[in-house]
């Protein structure tokens, strides 16, 4: 059991793949590879940075593994989901992989990041657990919310995770105080707030913006657009789709979203604008192969041959899997061993979680306050069920 | 402003353990009035928010005009100078926004205190109050704590019209995970706001305008730089046997005002002074009327779903037997407030209403 944490621990630092050194994968594994992004990135007030980004072998083995332990997560939840053991909410991010991947690569655990609901694998990002995010969505003690908060709320402050938001468009201004917090601190660390295409027409981002530039805040804004928001198109909710530009006075810069090194070079370039400019907005062009949740299928307003379409020419997995095999830094059967490897550690992960059992009774009062100062709570039969907060 | 001068190390050491005890005045819940000193509610606010800003750097400000402006109602006159544009800082109006950012803020660790000009405006930022806030450390099983302040003015001022003379205590004193505090005294405004702003959740502090200016006597311990109110615990202003009048907030001060009349006709009212409406203090509420046997709850706020409703609930629940009459509830009229001088007067409690209830709740007629 301990094995497993620590794996599935492991494997969340975007440190040396330990898995591939222990398959005697021959690897100088930091030696430098220059890759092209595929698309050029587009700048608003600002000049762009270059598309020729720095990578490694060991970076790019630990992009496909976490990719691949991430896309195998989502579609385990998905099936969790419809047995039933997953209720209420499920808004899966297989598809969207590469932005959290990448801007790992290019950030700290001081930089802070908070996004909306769809965070399961953000959070994986962070250095959550599998298992606590397993049981979190199944309701269980173990869970990173210890099941009190389901599959939105998910956090992990000492990963710099703020969570897992069900308002949207919320974590926006919320994500401008984590940087306010940073600058007043001297932290020299940057709040990467990220948000929908749908949240981006949310007038409470444009009054965090306007204050976040008015004070030179080290917040980075980015839209995840993919493409819609919920059931609506983006063309159908937003006169101007060009969400990079939305910021006006503030830059921006459009990214494809879909690949991870160019997230990567565009989250680097982000942070140290940030640092010295105040904000600046990054477009990530992403797609969700799943609907909105678990309750949308996700083609009543999308053709299947779009969502199909995406999935052969963009995927992010596959375009990683198309370098290491283009620079020879692993075999095709590595990489499906290591697809099998991921997902052995997803079932275990699902194994061990449906073990956690529910919670408590009494953990209904746990939390209410920080400090309760032995207040009274109730149930709903207050005559019933009463107890002094702790 | 003794209080500000006596920055003491001894002070400081006993901050944080002081707070809990609430010192020296809470001790009794008689009114302290055994020293000379007077102080106006406003220089009260002022002088927590200045000692609290001292002694903590990670306490900040942030509002409309609380700055360069000295403070909509000179509420922050002089931190900015002292504290400088880092700790005192001026928003644009956007509610929600600056709402969010303060959240955000404490979500890292700082402590801010963010000011409403009035709670009107504080609707506009309100889901970062409730599911920003409020809701945080509960969603995180304990992880994200809140220490975060909401300050302002609350309830009618005069001749303000409807949209900005509501009374919002009943509103966010439903909601599990805020504190939500109403002082009356000078007393109450600088140990309550010490308290919030050392308290690791959040806390929503509904000030009264009309009170602002009004002078109260605090004894030596309230000028003490750690002095501080235990949050959810009432005071009982007055002592009395006849009949309990609950308020909070300006009505307090008309509860005293109707205890007097009350009392050159043989009714001896008991006034108690809320302080907290979340947590509600009903073990004093109970034991006031397992005393007196009657009740009469005054509040400015709207009567449907009110203050006055739960104190009603609360004390049919725990303290059937010991009523002798059916609660009284004197409450705001059930009308958006009218600008017109005569009939603004009736949107609102005055001394008499209260004066009226307290008789029939004595069963004597006028």
């Amino acid at each position: 059991m301990a094995q497993l944490i620590r794996r599935a621990a492991a494997l969340n630092k975007s440190l040396p793949a330990a898995s591939f050194a222990a398959r005697g994968l021959a690897t100088a594994s930091t030696s430098s590879i220059t890759v092209e992004t595929s698309l050029p990135f587009t700048g608003h007030n600002i000049d762009p940075p270059s598309r020729s980004v720095e990578t490694s072998p060991q970076e790019l083995l630990t992009f496909f593994r976490d990719m691949a332990l991430m896309r195998r997560m989502e579609i385990a939840a998905d099936s969790l989901y419809k047995a039933k053991l997953i209720r209420g909410f499920c808004h899966l991010y297989d598809g969207q992989e590469a932005v959290c991947v990448g801007m790992e690569a290019a950030i700290n655990r001081k930089d802070c990041i908070i996004t909306a609901y769809r965070d399961h694998c953000i959070f994986l990002g962070r250095g959550g657990t599998l298992l606590e995010a397993f049981a979190e969505l199944m309701g269980r003690k173990d869970g990173c919310s210890k099941g009190k908060g389901g599959s939105m709320h998910f956090y992990k402050k000492e990963g710099g995770f703020y969570g897992g938001h069900g308002i949207v468009g919320a974590q926006v201004p919320l994500g401008c105080g984590l940087a306010f917090a940073q600058k007043y601190s001297k932290d020299e660390s940057v709040t990467f707030a990220m948000y929908g295409d749908g949240a981006a027409n949310q007038g409470q981002l444009f009054e965090a913006l306007n204050m976040a530039a008015l004070w030179d805040l080290p917040a980075i804004l980015v839209c995840e657009n993919n493409h819609y928001g919920m059931g609506t198109a983006e063309w159908r909710a937003a006169k101007s789709p060009a969400y990079y530009k939305r910021g006006d006075y503030v830059p921006g810069l459009k990214v494809d979203g879909m690949d991870a090194l160019a997230v990567k070079q565009a989250c680097k370039f982000a942070k140290e604008h940030a640092l010295k400019n105040g904000p600046i907005i990054l477009e990530m062009d992403t797609y969700r192969y799943h609907g909105h949740s678990m309750s949308d299928p996700g083609s009543t307003y999308r053709t299947r041959d779009e969502i199909s379409g995406v999935r052969q020419e963009r995927d992010p997995i596959e375009r990683i899997r198309k370098l290491v095999l283009a620079h020879d830094l692993a075999t095709e059967k590595e990489l499906k061993d290591t697809e099998k490897e991921v997902r052995k550690e997803v079932d275990e992960a699902i194994a061990q979680a449906k073990e956690s059992p529910m919670p408590d009774p009494s953990e209904l009062f746990s939390n209410v306050y920080a400090k309760g100062l032995g207040t009274e709570s109730f149930g709903a039969d207050r005559k019933e069920v009463r107890t002094v907060l702790p | 402003m003794l209080g500000i001068l006596r920055q003491t190390v001894v002070a400081k050491l006993n901050h944080a353990l002081n707070c809990e005890q609430g010192i020296g005045a809470v001790a009794l819940r008689a009114y302290s009035s055994s020293s000379a000193n007077k102080m106006t509610v406003r220089d009260a606010i002022n002088s927590a928010l200045d000692e609290e800003m001292s002694a903590d750097p990670k306490v900040f400000m942030m509002g409309e005009e609380v700055g360069e402006y000295q403070g909509a109602y000179k509420i922050t006159k002089g931190l900015l100078d002292k504290y400088g544009p880092e700790r005192v800082v001026d928003t644009p109006i956007t509610e929600a926004g600056f709402t969010g950012i303060g959240v955000g803020a404490a979500y890292h660790g700082l402590r801010p205190v963010v000011e409403f000009m009035t709670f009107n405006f504080s609707m506009q930022a309100i889901d970062h109050i409730i599911n920003s806030a409020a809701k945080s450390n509960y969603m995180s099983a304990g992880q994200i704590s809140v220490p975060i302040v909401f300050r302002g003015p609350n309830g009618a001022a005069s001749g303000v019209g409807a949209q900005h003379s509501q009374c919002y205590a009943a509103w966010f004193g439903s909601c599990p995970g805020l504190k939500v505090l109403a002082p009356y005294s000078a007393e109450d405004a600088r140990g309550l706001l010490k308290a919030a702003i050392r308290d690791p959740d959040p806390v929503v502090f509904l000030e009264n305008e009309l009170l602002y200016g009004e002078s109260f006597p605090v004894s030596a311990e309230t000028l003490d730089s750690s002095f501080c109110v235990p949050i959810g615990k009432a005071k009982i202003e007055r002592e009395g046997k006849d009949v309990t009048i609950v308020a909070y907030s300006k009505m307090v001060g008309f509860s005293l005002q109707a205890a007097d009349i009350l009392a050159k006709e043989g009714i001896n009212a008991e006034v108690i002074n809320l302080r907290s409406i979340r947590p509600l203090d009903r073990s004093a509420v109970n034991a006031s009327v397992r005393k007196t046997n009657r009740i009469v709850t005054v509040e400015e706020g709207f009567p449907q779903h009110g203050v006055g409703a739960e104190i009603c609930a609360t004390v049919v629940e725990d303290s059937f037997e010991y009523l002798d009459a059916p609660v009284e509830r004197i409450a705001g009229a059930d009308v958006p407030t009218p600008y017109a001088a005569n009939i603004e007067r009736m949107a609102f409690p005055q001394v008499e209403d209260i004066v009226r209830a307290a008789k029939r709740a004595c069963y004597r007629s006028r």
